[in-house]
């Protein structure tokens, strides 16, 4: 069951990396989550949003939309989805320090920050239709609210 | 700009602030090569003592100065990553290129 939900949709410039992590967060906030859950999620977030950016649009603009939803027992579940140019294959991206970035400034490791900070990761992308990533973390509840 | 820099007796500290991410890092690492390639360093540290956020970029932006060292013929060290940040660092096994150690005011040394 949702509890409650938020939805943004922003242009894929990098300047707004930092406004698409910040929100989701304190979107979270009203969970009262901890420091270190705070932290995971801005990062998975900036990863996937960075994608969207850096590889669905490269060059163009295109419109990001986030949604954020927060479910029962805690549950907290983001959504990044692009209609950029998409990934022909998830498993190979999805590889860590696998980039198609030539310039030895990426480090290929943005699906890997992402499991590792979240609890579960899935990725659905058509070639030429854009790609969708689902990110998933239970947060340990601080209080219980009896 | 999200970096100072200080060259003293070889050693170049890159005093980074804010946050690191893909809009970001393009500046510091323009910054810090600009200078390491004119002042060719024996030792680059990198300080992250005011680096309140970092994602993958951050991974690039040591992997490619440390690269950079290298054909340099120096050093990278990174001191002071907040918790997270260092968690970060980690995954990328970033522990087994530069090496990351605690605030080290003399700029060196504390290896030998």
């Amino acid at each position: 069951m949702i509890e409650n939900e938020m939805k943004l949709t922003i242009p894929s410039r990098s300047a707004n990396e930092s406004f698409a992590r910040v929100a989701v967060t304190a979107f979270f906030a009203q969970l009262d989550p901890t420091i270190d859950e705070i932290a995971d999620i801005k990062t998975a977030v900036s990863e996937a949003v960075t994608n969207c950016i850096v590889h669905a649009y490269k060059e163009t603009i295109g419109k990001i939309h986030i949604t954020a939803q927060i479910h029962e027992d805690h549950r907290v579940v983001v959504r990044i989805r692009d209609t950029g140019c998409g990934i022909p294959d998830i498993d190979q991206a999805m590889e860590p320090l696998y980039t198609t970035c030539d310039n030895g400034e990426r480090a290929g490791l943005g699906f890997a920050v992402m499991q590792s900070f979240m609890d579960k990761v899935k990725v659905y992308s058509r070639e030429g239709r854009g790609t969708t990533v689902v990110l998933t973390k239970k947060l340990i509840s601080r209080d219980s609210h009896d | 700009m999200n970096v100072k820099t200080d060259l003293k007796d070889g050693v170049l500290t890159a005093y980074i602030m804010g946050e690191i991410d893909h809009h970001t890092a393009k500046d510091i690492r323009e910054e810090i090569d600009h200078v390491a390639e004119s002042a060719l360093p024996t030792l680059l540290i990198l300080d992250f003592t005011d680096v309140t956020f970092m994602d993958s970029s951050g991974i690039g932006l040591v992997m490619g100065r440390y690269k950079l060292m290298k054909e340099i013929g120096g050093e990278t060290r990174v001191t002071n990553p907040s918790p997270h940040i260092n968690k970060v660092m980690r995954l990328a096994g970033l522990d087994r290129l530069a090496v990351i150690g605690k605030s080290n005011s003399k700029g060196g040394k504390h290896n030998d």
